[in-house]
C-alpha cells in the first residue's frame, strides 16, 4: 500500500522534473536557433524551399477553410442578427470575428496539423536515420543547416495563411450574406470598413499570427529534434507537436487577447 | 550561378497572395484609405460629461464624418473632460461652431456633431470651442422628469 503510493508521487515528481527539463532544453535550443538563424537567412533559397513546404502546400486547406468558416459566420451570423433587426451588421460581425480571432487562430490550428507534423516527422526521422549525425561529422552544424530554416519558413508563412484566410472568410461571409441571403451589399461593407479599424483589429491580429507562427514551428522543430530515434518515437513526437502546439496556441490566444483588446 | 526554380515561382505567388490578402484587409476590410488620408488640424472641446464617448469616435457635420476624436483627457483645474479632434484640413469651420455630444440611433455608439455658426474667421489649429453640449445621461434626464412630474402633481389635483 504505501510502497503503491510511494510510486505514485515519485511517478509525478519525475513527470515533472521531466517536464521542467525539457522546457529548459527547449528554451536553449530557442536561443540556439536564433543565433544559427544567420545562415538560414543568409542562404536564403534553403528558407524559400521550406517556405513552399510549410506555406505553400498548406495553401489549399486554409482558403477552403477560411471559405466554409466565413460562409458559416455568414449563416450563423444572419440568423441571429436578423432577430435583432440589424442584419446589416453581418459584415461587422464577421470580419471582425475572423480578423481578430478565427483567422489567426484556425489558420494556426490548421498548420500545426498540416506543417508543423510534417516538420516534426522529417526532423525525427532524419534524426532517427542519423542523417544529423553524419552532418555533425561533416562539421556542418544541424541546427543552421536544418532546423533554423524550417523556423523561418514557418514564421514567414503563418502571418501570410492568417491573412488569406481572413480574406477568404470576409469573402465567404460575402458570398453568403450578400449573394445568397440578400443582405444590402452598401451597408454590409461600409459598416465593416466603419467599424473594423486597422491598427486595433487587423494589425493585432497580424501580431497574432506571427507570434503563433513561432509558437507552433518552435515546438515542430523542437518535438523533432528530441524524439527519441526509433519509429515508435517519431510517431509519438509529431502527435505532441500537434497538441502541444494546439494547446499553446489556445493559450498564447487567451494572453494575447487579454493584453490586446482590454477596455475596447 | 543559382538556377530559378519552379519553387521559387510558388513562393513567390504565395507571397504574393498573403499580402494581397493583407491589403484587401487594410484596404477593404479596416478601410485604412480613408483614414490617413490628407492632413488634418487639431481643435480643443471642453464638456461636462462626454457620457460614454470614446477615443477613435467620429466627427460628424450635417451627418458627414469630417473627423475623429483623438484624445479624452480629465482637466484636474475645472473639471471638465477636455477632447482633442483631429478635424480633415479641406474641412474649415466658422470661429463660432458649436460641438454636441450626440448617440446614433437609441443605443449606438456616441459622437460629437459640429454645427457651424455664422463668424467669418474661420477656426486655426489648436483652437478651442467655445460653446458646447455635453452628454444626454439618461439617468439624470429620467430623474429631472421624475421631480417634474412629482411636483406638478399635487398642484393638478387642487
Amino acid at each position: 500500500m504505501s510502497s503503491w503510493v510511494a510510486r505514485a508521487i515519485s511517478d509525478v515528481g519525475a513527470r515533472v522534473v521531466n517536464f521542467v527539463w525539457r522546457l529548459g532544453f527547449a528554451a536553449r535550443f530557442f536561443w540556439l536557433m536564433l543565433r544559427h538563424s544567420g545562415t538560414a537567412l543568409r542562404r536564403f533559397p534553403l528558407t524559400i524551399r521550406e517556405i513552399y513546404f510549410a506555406g505553400v502546400l498548406s495553401l489549399i486547406i486554409i482558403l477552403v477553410s477560411g471559405l466554409f468558416v466565413g460562409m458559416v459566420l455568414g449563416l450563423q451570423g444572419y440568423d441571429t442578427l436578423a432577430r435583432y433587426g440589424s442584419a446589416e451588421a453581418l459584415g461587422v460581425l464577421v470580419a471582425l470575428s475572423l480578423v481578430r480571432e478565427l483567422g489567426p487562430v484556425v489558420a494556426a490550428l490548421l498548420f500545426a496539423s498540416r506543417a508543423g507534423s510534417a516538420i516534426t516527422a522529417e526532423i525525427g526521422l532524419m534524426k532517427a536515420t542519423e542523417q544529423l549525425d553524419a552532418m555533425e561529422m561533416m562539421a556542418v552544424d544541424p541546427i543552421a543547416r536544418v532546423v533554423a530554416p524550417r523556423f523561418w519558413g514557418g514564421v514567414i508563412s503563418m502571418p501570410l495563411l492568417a491573412a488569406l484566410f481572413s480574406a477568404m472568410g470576409v469573402f465567404g461571409g460575402y458570398l453568403v450574406g450578400v449573394v445568397l441571403i440578400g443582405v444590402d451589399e452598401g451597408s454590409f461593407w461600409s459598416q465593416m470598413q466603419s467599424a473594423v479599424d486597422f491598427r486595433e483589429d487587423v494589425w493585432n491580429g497580424v501580431i497574432k499570427s506571427f507570434v503563433f507562427g513561432i509558437v507552433v514551428t518552435w515546438i515542430a522543430v523542437f518535438e523533432g529534434y528530441d524524439a527519441p530515434p526509433t519509429a515508435e518515437g517519431v510517431s509519438g513526437a509529431t502527435t505532441r507537436t500537434v497538441v502541444t502546439s494546439s494547446l499553446a496556441v489556445l493559450g498564447f490566444d487567451f494572453v494575447l487577447t487579454a493584453l490586446m483588446f482590454r477596455g475596447v | 550561378m543559382m538556377k530559378r526554380s519552379t519553387l521559387d515561382l510558388w513562393v513567390g505567388a504565395f507571397v504574393m497572395m498573403g499580402l494581397g490578402a493583407l491589403l484587401f484587409l487594410s484596404l477593404k476590410v479596416a478601410n485604412l484609405s480613408s483614414f490617413n488620408s490628407g492632413e488634418t488640424y487639431p481643435v480643443y472641446a471642453n464638456f461636462d460629461n462626454i457620457g460614454g464617448l470614446k477615443v477613435r469616435a467620429a466627427v460628424k457635420s450635417a451627418g458627414v464624418v469630417v473627423g475623429r476624436v483623438t484624445s479624452i483627457e480629465f482637466d484636474n483645474q475645472t473639471f471638465e473632460a477636455k477632447i482633442r479632434i483631429d478635424v480633415e484640413s479641406r474641412y474649415q469651420f466658422p470661429k463660432d461652431t458649436a460641438a454636441k455630444i450626440l448617440t446614433s440611433g437609441l443605443l449606438g455608439d456616441q459622437y460629437i456633431g459640429l454645427a457651424a455658426g455664422g463668424d467669418t474667421a474661420n477656426l486655426k489649429p489648436g483652437d478651442t470651442l467655445k460653446i458646447t453640449q455635453s452628454a444626454v445621461v439618461l439617468e439624470s434626464l429620467i430623474s429631472q422628469f421624475l421631480y417634474s412630474k412629482a411636483a406638478e402633481g399635487p398642484a393638478e389635483k387642487k
